[in-house]
C-alpha cells in the first residue's frame, strides 16, 4: 500500500512538475501536451469507476466524451455568434463561461449515461461491450449528420471560454484549471472506491450472487456508477474540446473509446491513478515515437498487448505490486 | 400450533422431461432446524434456489412471514429476511474476510448509495461484522484475504455474512461440506444455538450433524418429499431406509 502511495503521489506531482520547467524553458507546446494528458487522463478516470470498480467494459465512452464536448461546442459557438441556442419555451442563449459548460456536459453525459447503461446493462460481457459501442457509433454517425453544428467539419471555437480570475488563453493558465478538475476527479474517486457505494459496487464484481443475497441489486449499483463514470468522462469532454478550441465527430468516434480504454489498461485498471500513469504514457510515446514513425501505433500495439499478457496490473500494478484490499 | 415461518405449497419445476421438483410442501415452524436430506440429484439444491428467488418455480407457492413472495426476485426475497448460505462458497474473493461481513452488514441496512465516507470506518458496520466473525470463531482471520482461506473457514465465513443479515429464516445448503471432522462438530454445536434466534433449514449431507440438530427431516428423492418427521422416525421408515439410507449402507 505504502509503494503505491508513493507511486501515486510520484505520478500526481508529475503533471504540474513537468508544466512548470516547460513554463521555465518556455516551451508553451510542452505545457500544452501535459495538459492534454491531465484531461485525458480525467476520460480515463471516469472510464475507470465503470471499468475498474464495477467491471463493466464500456466500448462506448467516446460518447460521454463526445456529448461534453459538443455541449461545450454548442453552447460557445451560439455565444460567439450571438444567436440563441433556442428562444421556445424558453431563452436558452449561448455561453463562454466555462463553469456553466462545465454543468452542461455533466448533465448532458450523466443523462445519456442513464439512458444508455438502462438499456445496456442488462446484457453482460461481449454484448455489454457491443451494444456500448452500437450506442457511441450511433452518435457519431449523428454528429457527422447534423448540419447545424458543422457537421464532419465539426465546430470552431475562436477563443477559449472564461474562467473566473483566469486567463485561459495562458497555457499554464488553462493547465492548472485542467490539473484542477483532474485532482478533484481522482479525490471524488478515491473516495467512491472507499465509500459503502464503492465496497457494494466492486463486490458485485467479484460476486453478483453474493451481492443479491445480501439484498442488493447489482443493476441499480452498476447504472449508478456508469452514470457517474459518463459523466466525468463528459467533463473531459467538453475540457478537450476547450484545449483544442475545436469538437468534431472525431471525438464520438470508436477509436477515442478505444484510446480512453487503453490509458486505464496501460495504467491499470481499477488502480486509481492507472488513467494519469496510462494517459501520461500514451502522450509521451505519440510524442516520441509519433517523431520517429508514423507508425507509432504498432509499438503501441505491441506494448498494449505485453501489459495484457504479462503486466495484468499495468504499469502501476508492474511498479507497485498487487493491490492491497484497502482498510 | 404456532405458524410456520416458512411455508412452501406444492411447489413445482421441471427442466424438460425431468421433474426436478414434484409437488413439494413443507412448513419451517420458529425455533426448529427442519433438515432436508437426499441422495445426489434428488432435487435439494434446486428446491433451495426456488425458496431463495434464484429459479422461478413452475407452480406452487412460497410464503414467508404470512407473505406470497413466490413472484420476489432474490434482493427482495433476501430483504425480507431469507438469509441464505451456498452449496460452494459465494463469497467476494478479492476482500478481506471482514469486508464481506461488512458487505452483509451494509446489505442489511440497505444504504448503500453513499459515497463519500469510508465504510471501513464506519464503527456500526464494522462492529457488527467482527460480532459476525466472533460468533463462528474467524475474528482472527478478520484482515486475511478471503481468497486465502481454506475451504472450511469460508464455509464458516458463508454462515458468518448470513449472521450479519439477521435474518428472520436461514437457508443453509451444506455449511457442513468440507469441514472435517472437528469443525463439523463445532458447527452443530453453533447451529444448535442458532435455532433460537431463527430458524434453519438444513440442506445437509452429514448424518451425524442431521440427527444431532433436526428436530423434523424431510427426505427428497427424485424431486418428491417422500417422508417427513423426527430423526427416529424417518431412521425407522422402511421407504427412507429403502431409498436412502439403505443405498447409502449398500455402498
Amino acid at each position: 500500500m505504502a509503494r503505491e502511495t508513493l507511486l501515486n503521489i510520484v505520478l500526481f506531482l508529475m503533471l504540474p512538475v513537468t508544466a512548470g520547467i516547460a513554463l521555465l524553458l518556455d516551451e508553451p507546446f510542452i505545457i500544452t501536451l501535459v495538459t492534454k494528458a491531465a484531461i485525458l487522463a480525467l476520460a480515463g478516470v471516469g472510464l475507470n469507476i465503470a471499468l475498474g470498480l464495477g467491471g463493466l467494459v464500456s466500448f462506448g465512452h467516446a460518447a460521454f466524451f463526445g456529448l461534453g464536448g459538443y455541449a461545450m461546442g454548442i453552447l460557445a459557438s451560439h455565444a460567439q455568434s450571438y444567436t440563441p441556442l433556442m428562444e421556445t419555451p424558453f431563452l436558452i442563449e449561448g455561453t463562454k463561461s466555462m463553469l456553466v459548460i462545465w454543468g452542461a456536459a455533466l448533465v448532458t453525459a450523466a443523462l445519456a449515461a442513464l439512458a444508455i447503461g438502462a438499456l445496456s446493462l442488462r446484457t453482460t460481457g461481449v454484448y455489454f461491450i457491443m451494444i456500448t459501442l452500437a450506442f457511441g457509433q450511433m452518435l457519431y454517425y449523428f454528429a457527422i449528420s447534423w448540419p447545424a453544428y458543422g457537421g464532419e467539419d465539426g465546430l470552431s471555437i475562436y477563443i477559449r471560454n472564461d474562467f473566473p480570475g483566469l486567463n485561459t488563453l495562458d497555457p499554464i493558465q488553462f493547465f492548472a484549471i485542467a490539473f484542477g478538475v483532474l485532482a478533484i476527479a481522482l479525490f471524488g474517486a478515491s473516495r467512491i472506491a472507499k465509500a459503502p457505494f464503492g465496497l457494494a459496487l466492486f463486490a458485485a464484481r467479484q460476486n453478483a450472487e453474493r451481492v443479491e443475497t445480501v439484498g442488493l441489486t447489482p443493476f441499480r449499483l452498476r447504472l449508478v456508477a456508469f452514470v457517474i463514470s459518463g459523466a466525468v468522462t463528459g467533463l473531459a469532454g467538453a475540457l478537450f474540446a476547450d484545449l483544442n478550441r475545436f469538437v468534431s465527430p472525431t471525438m464520438f468516434s470508436w477509436h477515442t473509446s478505444g484510446e480512453i480504454m487503453v490509458f486505464v489498461i496501460l495504467g491499470g485498471v481499477g488502480r486509481l491513478f492507472g488513467p494519469v500513469a496510462g494517459a501520461a504514457l500514451f502522450i509521451l510515446l505519440e510524442h516520441v515515437l509519433g517523431g520517429i514513425s508514423d507508425f507509432w501505433q504498432v509499438y503501441l500495439g505491441i506494448l498494449l498487448l505485453l501489459v495484457v499478457l504479462f503486466a495484468r496490473g499495468g504499469l502501476i500494478g508492474t511498479l507497485a505490486g498487487r493491490e492491497v484490499a484497502h482498510d | 400450533m404456532t405458524d410456520p415461518l416458512l411455508k412452501i405449497s406444492n411447489l413445482n419445476k421441471s427442466f424438460g422431461a425431468l421433474k426436478a421438483t414434484d409437488d413439494v410442501s413443507l412448513t419451517l415452524l420458529p425455533g426448529e432446524i427442519h433438515a432436508l436430506i437426499g441422495p445426489n440429484g434428488a432435487g435439494k439444491s434446486t428446491l433451495i434456489k426456488q425458496v431463495a428467488g434464484g429459479l422461478v418455480s413452475d407452480s406452487g407457492r412460497v410464503e414467508f412471514s404470512g407473505r406470497d413472495v413466490t413472484s420476489l426476485a432474490t434482493v427482495a426475497r433476501a430483504r425480507a429476511g431469507l438469509g441464505r448460505t451456498f452449496q460452494i462458497s459465494s463469497l467476494a474473493m478479492e476482500y478481506t474476510v471482514l469486508q464481506n461481513v461488512v458487505l452483509g452488514a451494509l446489505g442489511k441496512d440497505g444504504r448503500v448509495m453513499r459515497f463519500f465516507r469510508p465504510v471501513m470506518k464506519d464503527r456500526d458496520l464494522v462492529d457488527r461484522g467482527m460480532a459476525a466473525l466472533t460468533r463462528v470463531g474467524l475474528e482472527d482471520k478478520a484482515a486475511r484475504r478471503t481468497a486465502d482461506l481454506s475451504h472450511g473457514q469460508r464455509r464458516l465465513l458463508e454462515v458468518a455474512v448470513a449472521l450479519t443479515l439477521e435474518p428472520k429464516v436461514f437457508l443453509m445448503d451444506e455449511p457442513m461440506a468440507g469441514l472435517g471432522a472437528s469443525g463439523s462438530k463445532r458447527l452443530t454445536a453453533f447451529l444448535d444455538g442458532l435455532r433460537a434466534q431463527a430458524p434453519i433449514l438444513l440442506v445437509e449431507h452429514d448424518m451425524d450433524a442431521v440427527f444431532a440438530l433436526a428436530d423434523r427431516i424431510s427426505v427428497l428423492v427424485y424431486g418428491r418429499i417422500i417422508a417427513t418427521g423426527t430423526a427416529d422416525e424417518i431412521k425407522r421408515d422402511p421407504a427412507v431406509r429403502e431409498a436412502y439410507l439403505g443405498a447409502e449402507d449398500a455402498a
